[in-house]
C-alpha cells in the first residue's frame, strides 16, 4: 500500500514536471507531495527532516551557482562567446566547430550545462548562421557538449552537485578523476560529429569573411569566474566548503552590477529549488518502501570495470526514462553505499545518456510528440542517430577511462 | 524552360555561378533556400530536458534569426545571377522541400556537397533524396573543380 501511494505521489511529481499544467506547477505537486506522504504516516516526520537536511548545502550551491551564470549572462559573456567563436573560425566550418567544441566544453565544465543549453546553444546557432556555413553540426554538437562536457566538475550540472555531496570527495578529486573520462567523452563526440558531418565541414567555394577580433569581453566577469574556480581548487585545502566560494562569486557579480533585487530572486530559481527539495522527500519515501531494494538488485556490487559499465549503462537507461534528475536521486542512496567509483561511473551514465534525445528522456519525448503530433515539419532523426552512435561509445570510453583513473589517483 | 536552382549555405556560390553560365538565357529561373525545421527544434527541445525548470523562449526568435539569414543569402544569390529569378524561402524538412519545390520545374540545378574528390560519399543523406526523388531533370554540379586524375576504381572481377 506504502509503495504503491510513494510511487504514484513519485508518477506525479514527474508528470507535473513533463506535461506542466497550469493548474499544478511542478515544485507544488512535489512539496504537496512530500507533505502528504509525512500526513500519510508513508514518511517519518524525521526521515524527511534528515532528506531536507542532506540536500539543503546541495540547493544553496546550486542557487549561488545559477547566480553566477546569471551574472555572467548580464556581463554579456555569452554574446563575447558568440564573437570569439566567430572570430576564431576564420570563415571555415571545421574550426567553427572546434571553437563551438572548445566554447561548449569550458561553458558547461565552468557554469554548468544550464548555461550552455538556454544561454550558449542560441548564440551558437546565431553564430553558425551569420557565417556561410550549415548550422546543423554546430548546433547539434552544442547541444550534445550540454551533456558529455557536463562530467568534469562537481559544479558542471546538478546530478553532479548531488552525488558530489554525496562521495565525500574532495572537490579537486572529484575533477582529477573525472578528467580523462571527460575528455575521452568529448573525444568520442568530436570523431563522431566531425565525420558524420563531414559534408556540412568542407571547406567553401569561396572563402568566407573573416569576422573582426572580438572588442568587448566582459573582463570583470571573466576575472571573477577564474578567482572562483581558483578558489574550488585551492576550498579543500584551505578548508572551506565550496559552496562559500560559489557564494563569494555570485555575490562579487551581484555587488558589481547591482541588478534589481527581484531580478535576482528571478535568476535563484526558487520554484525550482523548491522543486528538487521536494522531489528529494518523495524520493526518499519511494526508496524506503521498496524502490531502493528495487534497484540494488539491478546494480552490481564492485568497483570492477565490468561492475563499472553495468552500472554506467543502468543509469543512462534510467534517465533516458525518467529524466536524469529523478534518476540521480533513486540511484545515489544505493550507489554511495559502494564507494565513489561507482558514483561517478553513476555520473557517467546520467549525465552522458541523455544524448539517445534532444529533450532529455523519452518520457518527455512522448509527451512532446503528442503535443506536436500534427506537426510533421521537423525530423530529428539524424539527431537521433548522432545520438545512437556517441551515447554507447562515450559511455565505454568514459568508463574505461575513468577506471583507470581509479586504479592511478 | 522552367529551372530551379537549390541554394545551400556551404556551396551556394558555385550553384549561382554554374546556373549563369549553363542555362540558356530565355529560362526562368528560381533560386530555392530551405531552412531546415530540426535545427530549431533540437535548441528549442534541449530546454525541455531541464526538468522542473520554465520552459523560458529564447531571447532572440529563432525563427526569425534563420529567415533573415535565408533572406540575406536569396539577395547575394541573386546579385550574383545578374538575372531577375523568382526567389523561395521555405523551411522545414529540407529534402522533401526541395522535392515538393521542383514539382513544376523542368529542371534542378544543386550542388554536390563541398569537397573535390571523386567518388562515393559525394552527395550527403539530403542531396541524394532529392536527387533520388526529383521529379525533374537534375543538373549536378561540382562545387569546386574536382580533383584531376582520381583513378576510377577498377572492377573487383
Amino acid at each position: 500500500m506504502s509503495e504503491t501511494a510513494s510511487l504514484l505521489v513519485l508518477a506525479a511529481c514527474l508528470a507535473a514536471a513533463i506535461i506542466r499544467p497550469r493548474w499544478a506547477p511542478d515544485w507544488l505537486v512535489a512539496a504537496g507531495g512530500g507533505l502528504l506522504l509525512v500526513l500519510l504516516g508513508m514518511l517519518a516526520p524525521l526521515a524527511a527532516g534528515s532528506a531536507l537536511n542532506g540536500l539543503a548545502p546541495t540547493v544553496g550551491f546550486l542557487a549561488a551557482l545559477l547566480l553566477l551564470a546569471d551574472g555572467c549572462r548580464r556581463a554579456g559573456l555569452f554574446e563575447a562567446l558568440g564573437a570569439v567563436m566567430a572570430w576564431g573560425s576564420r570563415g571555415r566550418a571545421r574550426r567553427l566547430l572546434a571553437m563551438v567544441f572548445l566554447t561548449g566544453a569550458g561553458t558547461t565544465a565552468v557554469l554548468s550545462l544550464d548555461a550552455t543549453v538556454v544561454l550558449l546553444t542560441p548564440i551558437v546557432f546565431v553564430t553558425a548562421a551569420s557565417l556561410p556555413t550549415n548550422p546543423r553540426p554546430h548546433v547539434y554538437a552544442c547541444s550534445h557538449l550540454a551533456n558529455t562536457a557536463s562530467l568534469l566538475l562537481p559544479v558542471s550540472n546538478l546530478t553532479n552537485l548531488l552525488a558530489f555531496q554525496a562521495s565525500g570527495l574532495s572537490f579537486t578529486r572529484f575533477g582529477g578523476l573525472m578528467l580523462v573520462p571527460w575528455l575521452a567523452a568529448l573525444g568520442v563526440e568530436w570523431v563522431v560529429v566531425s565525420r558524420m558531418f563531414a559534408a556540412d565541414l568542407q571547406r567553401q567555394t569561396a572563402p568566407a569573411a573573416v569576422a573582426e577580433r572580438p572588442a568587448q569581453v566582459p573582463r570583470f566577469a571573466v576575472c571573477t569566474l577564474g578567482a572562483t574556480l581558483a578558489g574550488f581548487a585551492v576550498s579543500s585545502l584551505v578548508g572551506v566548503a565550496p559552496v562559500w566560494i560559489a557564494a563569494a562569486g555570485a555575490t562579487a557579480l551581484a555587488l558589481h552590477q547591482r541588478p534589481a533585487p527581484r531580478e535576482l530572486l528571478a535568476a535563484a530559481e526558487p520554484a525550482f529549488l523548491v522543486f528538487v527539495l521536494g522531489l528529494g522527500v518523495v524520493v526518499r519515501a519511494a526508496g524506503a518502501h521498496g524502490l531502493s531494494a528495487a534497484v540494488d538488485s539491478l546494480i552490481p556490487h564492485g568497483a570492477a570495470l565490468t561492475s563499472l559499465l553495468a552500472i554506467a549503462a543502468v543509469s543512462a537507461a534510467l534517465a533516458n526514462l525518467v529524466n536524469n534528475l529523478p534518476a540521480t536521486l533513486i540511484l545515489l542512496p544505493v550507489v554511495a553505499r559502494l564507494g565513489s567509483g561507482p558514483v561517478l561511473a553513476m555520473l557517467l551514465g546520467v549525465n552522458i545518456g541523455p544524448n539517445l534525445t534532444y529533450v532529455g528522456s523519452l518520457a518527455t519525448l512522448l509527451w512532446r510528440r503528442v503535443v506536436h503530433a500534427h506537426d510533421a515539419r521537423t525530423d530529428i532523426g539524424e539527431f537521433t542517430r548522432l545520438g545512437a552512435i556517441t551515447v554507447p561509445a562515450a559511455l565505454v570510453a568514459s568508463t574505461l577511462a575513468l577506471w583507470l583513473a581509479l586504479q592511478v589517483i | 524552360m522552367r529551372a530551379l536552382v537549390w541554394i545551400g549555405e556551404n556551396t551556394w556560390e558555385a550553384c549561382v555561378d554554374q546556373a549563369r553560365a549553363l542555362l540558356p538565357r530565355q529560362a526562368a529561373i528560381t533560386l530555392l533556400h530551405v531552412a531546415a525545421g530540426d535545427i530549431e527544434e533540437v535548441v528549442a527541445g534541449a530546454r525541455l530536458a531541464r526538468l522542473g525548470r520554465p520552459p523560458a523562449p529564447p531571447r532572440e526568435p529563432l525563427d526569425a534569426v534563420s529567415a533573415e539569414e535565408a533572406r540575406a543569402l536569396l539577395a547575394a544569390a541573386q546579385a550574383r545571377l545578374g538575372r531577375p529569378a523568382n526567389l523561395i524561402a521555405r523551411r522545414g524538412r529540407v529534402e522533401r522541400e526541395v522535392v515538393a519545390a521542383c514539382t513544376d520545374s523542368d529542371l534542378l540545378l544543386l550542388a554536390r556537397d563541398g569537397g573535390d574528390r571523386v567518388g562515393p560519399r559525394s552527395l550527403g543523406p539530403r542531396t541524394r533524396y532529392v536527387v533520388d526523388h526529383a521529379p525533374c531533370a537534375v543538373l549536378l554540379i561540382w562545387p569546386r573543380a574536382p580533383s584531376a586524375g582520381s583513378p576510377v576504381p577498377r572492377p573487383r572481377h
